[in-house]
C-alpha cells in the first residue's frame, strides 16, 4: 500500500473515530487505536503514538468552549492534575517495557469497562457541603443550570486523587483521556455533579496527554506521517460530532456504540491473549 | 465591590484561557496540514511500512532537531512542529493559569499550578523518554 493510500484510509477512519467519539463522550482514541491496529496493521505504540495527539486536540478544543461557559471547574481540575500527571508520566515510562500483546489485553479491558459506564445513571445531584479538606483547598463551587447557579461541595478528595493518578497512568500507557475512569472519580466518590465532572475532566485530558506526550516524543513513537491524518481526522470527526450532538437522539446512539466498542473490546482482548497483535 | 472586580477579572481570565485553547488547535492543526501536503507531494507514493515498530530517527525525536529539518523544507519535521506546538498548548495553559492564580492572590492554587508544571518539566527534561 502507497503512503497516499494508507494516509486517505486513515483520515476516513479517524473522521468517523473522531465523531463517534464526540457523539457518545467516550473520545476519539477508544476507537482510533482498534482501528489502526486490528484493521490496519499498525504497529500498537504508533498507534498510541498518534491517538494521544489526537486526544489533546479534542480535548482542548472542546475544553476551550466549556471554559467560556463557566462550567468547569479550574480548581478542581488543576488540583487532580497534580494526580493524572505523575500517572501520566509513571505510565509513558511503563509502556515501552510491557509487551504489545498485554498492552492489548489492557486496552479492550478498559473498553469494556468505559462502555458498561456509558450506561450507568450519572450523578445529577448537587450537595452544596464540602468535607473539611476540600473546603481548605477551596473545591465547592457553582455552575450555570436554566439560568440559576447551583452550589456543590465535593467530598473524598484523597480516594478521588488517588484514581485520577490511576486514571492518568491508563492515559499514559494507552494514549487515551480515560475521560471515563476520571468521570467516576469526580462522579461516584467525590460527588460532583456530571455536569461539572464531564468538562472539568475534558480540561483535564489535554495536560494529563501532554504530559505523556513528551515522553513518547523523545522516545520516537510519534510518526509524523501516521499522527497527520489522525489527529486531522478526528478532530474534523470530533467538531462534526459536536455540531449534530444537539439534533441526535444520544439515547439510542449510546446504546449502538456501547455494543460496536464491547465487540471490538473483545477482538483486542482476544488478538492480545493469541499474541495477534 | 472588590468582589465584583474579581468576578470581571475572573471571566476575563477564563476568556483568555478559552480563545488560547481554541487558536492553540486551530493554528497547530493548520500546520500539521500544510506539513502533510509537502509530505505526501514528496513521499506519497512510496510503499507505507507501519507494521513493524523501528522509533522514529532521531531528527524527529527533540526540537532542535524538528526545527533545523524544517528549515530544509522537509514535510515530516512541518508535521512534527504542529504536534509540538499543539502539546504546547495545554501547557501554556497552565503557565496562564499561574498568572491568573497570582493576579488572585490565590497562593495555594498558584503552589498547586507550579507543581503541574514541575511535573511536566521534569516529563521533559529528565531525560525518561530518551
Amino acid at each position: 500500500m502507497t503512503i497516499l493510500l494508507l494516509t486517505l484510509y486513515i483520515l476516513v477512519g479517524a473522521y468517523f473515530a473522531g465523531l463517534i467519539g464526540s457523539l457518545t463522550g467516550l473520545g476519539g482514541g477508544v476507537v482510533i487505536i482498534p482501528l489502526l491496529t486490528l484493521l490496519l496493521n499498525v504497529d500498537i505504540h504508533y498507534a498510541i503514538g498518534a491517538s494521544l495527539v489526537s486526544v489533546i486536540a479534542t480535548s482542548s478544543g472542546s475544553a476551550a468552549a466549556y471554559v467560556k461557559e463557566g462550567i468547569t471547574n479550574m480548581r478542581l481540575g488543576m488540583f487532580l492534575e497534580i494526580a493524572t500527571t505523575i500517572g501520566a508520566v509513571l505510565g509513558a515510562f511503563l509502556s515501552s517495557y510491557i509487551p504489545a500483546a498485554y498492552i492489548a489485553v489492557l486496552f479492550g479491558l478498559i473498553l469494556l469497562f468505559s462502555a458498561i459506564m456509558s450506561f450507568v445513571k450519572k450523578n445529577t445531584q448537587a450537595d452544596p457541603v464540602s468535607s473539611k479538606p476540600a473546603t481548605w483547598l477551596k473545591l465547592g463551587s457553582s455552575f450555570p443550570d436554566e439560568g440559576k447557579q447551583i452550589p456543590y461541595g465535593v467530598r473524598n478528595i484523597f480516594g478521588g486523587f488517588g484514581l485520577m493518578g490511576f486514571a492518568g497512568m491508563i492515559s499514559g500507557l494507552l494514549g487515551i483521556g480515560s475521560g471515563s475512569l476520571k468521570v467516576v472519580a469526580m462522579d461516584n466518590i467525590m460527588r460532583i455533579p456530571f455536569k461539572v465532572s464531564t468538562t472539568t475532566s475534558n480540561f483535564m485530558i489535554g495536560v494529563t496527554a501532554a504530559a505523556s506526550a513528551v515522553v513518547y516524543l523523545q522516545r520516537g513513537y510519534i510518526d509524523p506521517g501516521l499522527s497527520m491524518p489522525v489527529v486531522l481526522g478526528v478532530v474534523l470527526g470530533a467538531v462534526t460530532g459536536s455540531k449534530i450532538l444537539v439534533k441526535a437522539n444520544t439515547k439510542s446512539l449510546k446504546a449502538i456504540f456501547a455494543i460496536v466498542i464491547s465487540v471490538i473490546a473483545i477482538q483486542m482482548i482476544y488478538k492480545g491473549l493469541s499474541g495477534k497483535i | 465591590m472588590s468582589s465584583e472586580k474579581k468576578i470581571f477579572k475572573d471571566a476575563d481570565v477564563k476568556l483568555m484561557i478559552g480563545s488560547l485553547l481554541r487558536w492553540g488547535v486551530i493554528v497547530s492543526m493548520s500546520v500539521v496540514f500544510i506539513g502533510g501536503l509537502v509530505y505526501l507531494y514528496r513521499h506519497g507514493h512510496e510503499k507505507a511500512s507501519y507494521h513493524t515498530f523501528n522509533g522514529e530517527p532521531l531528527f524527529l525525536r527533540n526540537i532542535k532537531g524538528i526545527l533545523q529539518n524544517v528549515a530544509a523544507g522537509k514535510g515530516r519535521a512541518i508535521i512534527q512542529t504542529g504536534i509540538l506546538l499543539l502539546i504546547a498548548t495545554p501547557i501554556a495553559r497552565v503557565l496562564l493559569s499561574v498568572f491568573s492564580f497570582l493576579l488572585e492572590k490565590d497562593y495555594l492554587y498558584v503552589v498547586i499550578t507550579l507543581i503541574v508544571l514541575g511535573i511536566i518539566l521534569f516529563s521533559m527534561l529528565s531525560g525518561i523518554g530518551g
